[in-house]
């Protein structure tokens, strides 16, 4: 196992509402290295809060505690602005999951990859060119050239998506926190676009966190998987022995995905127990593969 | 791991020169139709002021003629008008005088409308283009700010400022504002456009007294225009700003909201340059219209404004000759008003395609 590029301990994330206090993330803890880690949980498990609290993008009135938060071995919790603003996109980047809304309507593609480098590598004008150019073939996009030039509504969502990865990629980042990235794609490119998002996170050795619902993706993709339930993690299993899951939380799930190979009549239905809320955390940090 | 070739990347073919050149036609079309319902809008419009004219119960020609003339005399002009002709030619006869710019004669000045407009209506550009300048200078920033720090101090003075000037009424301000800095602290000129001075010295050139002194090199006939429009434009700049704060606030909200924008702080950029790199290019494409309709309600004419501070602009003239049934003069005024409407309309249009890549 490398060295781990990022660790969190007790990571809470809470929104003051009418009723009281709401936990998002109840104390989540896990590390990572350079590897693919897939965050897994259903809607409201507070598995996109995790990557939004770990960019320091949770916006008051909510509020980030944790007992650590470190990057590469340097705190990042509660940061001030102005230092979370340089690591943000330098060293931690996020692809989020609607090409449409994430990329601005009324600036040309190439203007915002050039502005993702620009901001934290500087440089000259054609040097960003460059560096977009060359991002946008990185991403397998044909005529880069006249892409760059065109507006976000002139292209495809997986050139779209394509083209996010490219801009978040541009500064060299550590880390990339994907959220639900082809959920909204069409299913016929998502594969290409994890593919090309798998090789340029593998080439450059950097740590992903694959945030999903999707089970069956994130055990193909990942080398590990978290499971997340109402802002816990429950389980921690390395992506190949996710049929070995013990949680029976991760095991409902498992068994509400229908099969071509054993067919069955009727899917069960996941039955949720309280207990799961707040029983025992089952967290194995040995990160062994 | 993952099969790659799930799917095709959806390329867009390279535009080639047939391409652009249907592009282009169909821009030319596109430009072309908005000309074309922009003179539909016209013509509905003097539809709608030759029937006013019409239908009015003023009678046009006891208004020429007096009330002693003969029934011979009062026959005559009435044919002289062309009124004893079917109401189509007499629309034809209408549209063709309008569109040479002859509204006919104004009773009440005895001089040709147009004329009449040609002197008023530079008074009320000129008011109405300073108070959309302070009232956009002004109000675009503050709704900015204000929704940028929703629910801090400036957004809590924004909307106070916003309500004051919506439910005040604009001749009780433009009262106190003349008591105050004319009549007590002698800061800004009183009523009328110039100081008497100063009145008639600066040559005619555009009718506006602010760029005619300009044009004439005289700082002192500009300085006492200044003052003298200063107290009324910020007056119907302080109403503009009003409206114009509120939308870009409930605009830029809507913005911020957006995904695009976590997509800027995720790069790391500045709140600042989310906020005016980012977030502002998308607003200024609604806001374009929300400017020109505030720049067209004041060019309408502020018609209170213009009584208290003895403006002699379109507003008081179109008021003055209703009241004294000079139908010509007020269709006139109505017909200008309404093509600065239309005018406006096509310019808010234009710039919509030159801000949003999306309508092209």
């Amino acid at each position: 196992m490398t060295q781990s590029l990022l660790q969190v301990r007790n990571l809470r994330v809470t929104f003051p509402s009418r009723q009281g206090e709401f936990h998002a993330v109840r104390g989540v803890s896990f590390d990572l290295g350079r590897e693919r880690l897939g965050v897994v949980g259903e809607s409201g498990s507070g598995k996109s809060m995790t990557g939004r609290a770990i960019l320091g993008l949770v916006r008051p009135p909510g509020r980030v505690t944790a007992d650590r938060l470190e990057l590469d071995g340097e705190s990042i919790l509660n940061l001030p602005e102005r230092r979370m603003r340089k690591l943000r996109g330098s060293r931690i980047s996020m692809v989020m999951q609607d090409p449409k809304f994430s990329l601005n309507p009324v600036m040309t593609v190439g203007d915002q990859i050039m502005e993702a480098y620009r901001l934290h590598a500087g440089g000259s004008r054609d040097i960003a060119r460059q560096k977009a150019l060359e991002m946008l073939n990185a991403v397998q996009i044909r005529d880069p050239e006249r892409v760059m030039k065109t507006y976000p509504h002139e292209v495809s969502g997986g050139m779209g998506q394509r083209i996010m990865i490219a801009m978040m990629l541009a500064p060299d980042p550590q880390i990339l926190i994907a959220d639900e990235p082809t959920s909204a794609l069409d299913v016929s490119v998502r594969g290409e676009v994890l593919s090309i998002m798998d090789g340029l996170v593998r080439d450059r050795g950097m740590g992903l966190i694959f945030i999903s619902h999707d089970l069956n993706l994130v055990s193909k993709f990942c080398d590990r998987v978290l499971i997340m339930y109402a802002g816990r993690i429950v389980e921690t299993l390395a992506a190949s022995d996710l049929h070995n899951a013990r949680h029976p939380y991760t095991q409902g799930l498992l068994s509400s995905l229908p099969r071509l190979d054993a067919p069955v009549k009727r899917l069960p239905v996941l039955q949720r127990e309280e207990s799961w809320r707040d029983g025992e955390l089952q967290i194995k940090l040995s990160g062994k593969i | 791991m993952i099969d790659t070739n799930t799917g095709g990347q959806g390329p867009i073919p390279p535009a080639s020169a047939p391409d652009r050149r249907a592009a282009r036609k169909r821009r030319l079309r596109s430009i072309a139709g908005t000309v074309l319902s922009l003179a539909l809008t016209l013509l509905g419009l003097l539809l709608v002021t030759f029937i006013i004219g019409r239908v009015m119960p003023i009678d046009p020609v006891l208004k020429v003629v007096g009330d002693r003339a003969t029934q011979a005399q009062y026959d005559a002009a009435y044919q002289a008008m062309g009124l004893d002709q079917p109401l189509v030619v007499q629309f034809f006869r209408y549209l063709t005088e309008v569109l040479t710019g002859d509204f006919g004669r104004s009773i009440s000045t005895g001089q040709p409308v147009i004329e009449d407009i040609k002197r008023v209506f530079p008074a009320t550009l000129e008011l109405a283009t300073l108070g959309t300048l302070i009232g956009v200078s002004i109000g675009v920033p503050l709704g900015v700010i204000a929704a940028a720090r929703r629910g801090g101090i400036i957004d809590q003075v924004a909307r106070v400022v916003a309500l004051v000037g919506y439910s005040m009424p604009i001749f009780w301000l433009g009262l106190m504002g003349l008591l105050l800095f004319y009549g007590i602290l002698g800061w800004v000129g009183g009523p009328g456009r110039q100081g008497i001075i100063y009145d008639g010295m600066v040559p005619h050139v555009t009718g506006m007294i602010l760029v005619d002194s300009l044009i004439a090199g005289d700082w002192g006939a500009f300085r006492d225009a200044f003052s003298h429009i200063i107290l009324p434009a910020s007056l119907l700049g302080y109403f503009s700003l009003a409206y114009i704060s509120r939308m870009t606030r409930s605009f830029m909200l809507e913005q911020l909201s957006a995904e695009y924008i976590t997509t800027g702080r995720v790069k790391g950029l500045s709140e600042r340059a989310v906020i005016w790199r980012h977030a502002f290019r998308n607003i200024s494409i609604p806001l374009v219209t929300v400017i020109a309709l505030s720049f067209g309600s004041l060019l309408e004419g502020s018609v209170l404004t213009e009584i208290i501070f003895s403006w002699p602009g379109l507003g008081q003239y179109i008021t003055k000759t209703l009241l004294a049934g000079d139908m010509n003069a007020v269709l006139g005024g109505t017909v200008v008003v309404g093509t600065c409407f239309i005018g406006l309309n096509l310019l808010s249009d234009l710039l919509y395609r030159v801000l949003d890549p999306r309508s092209k």
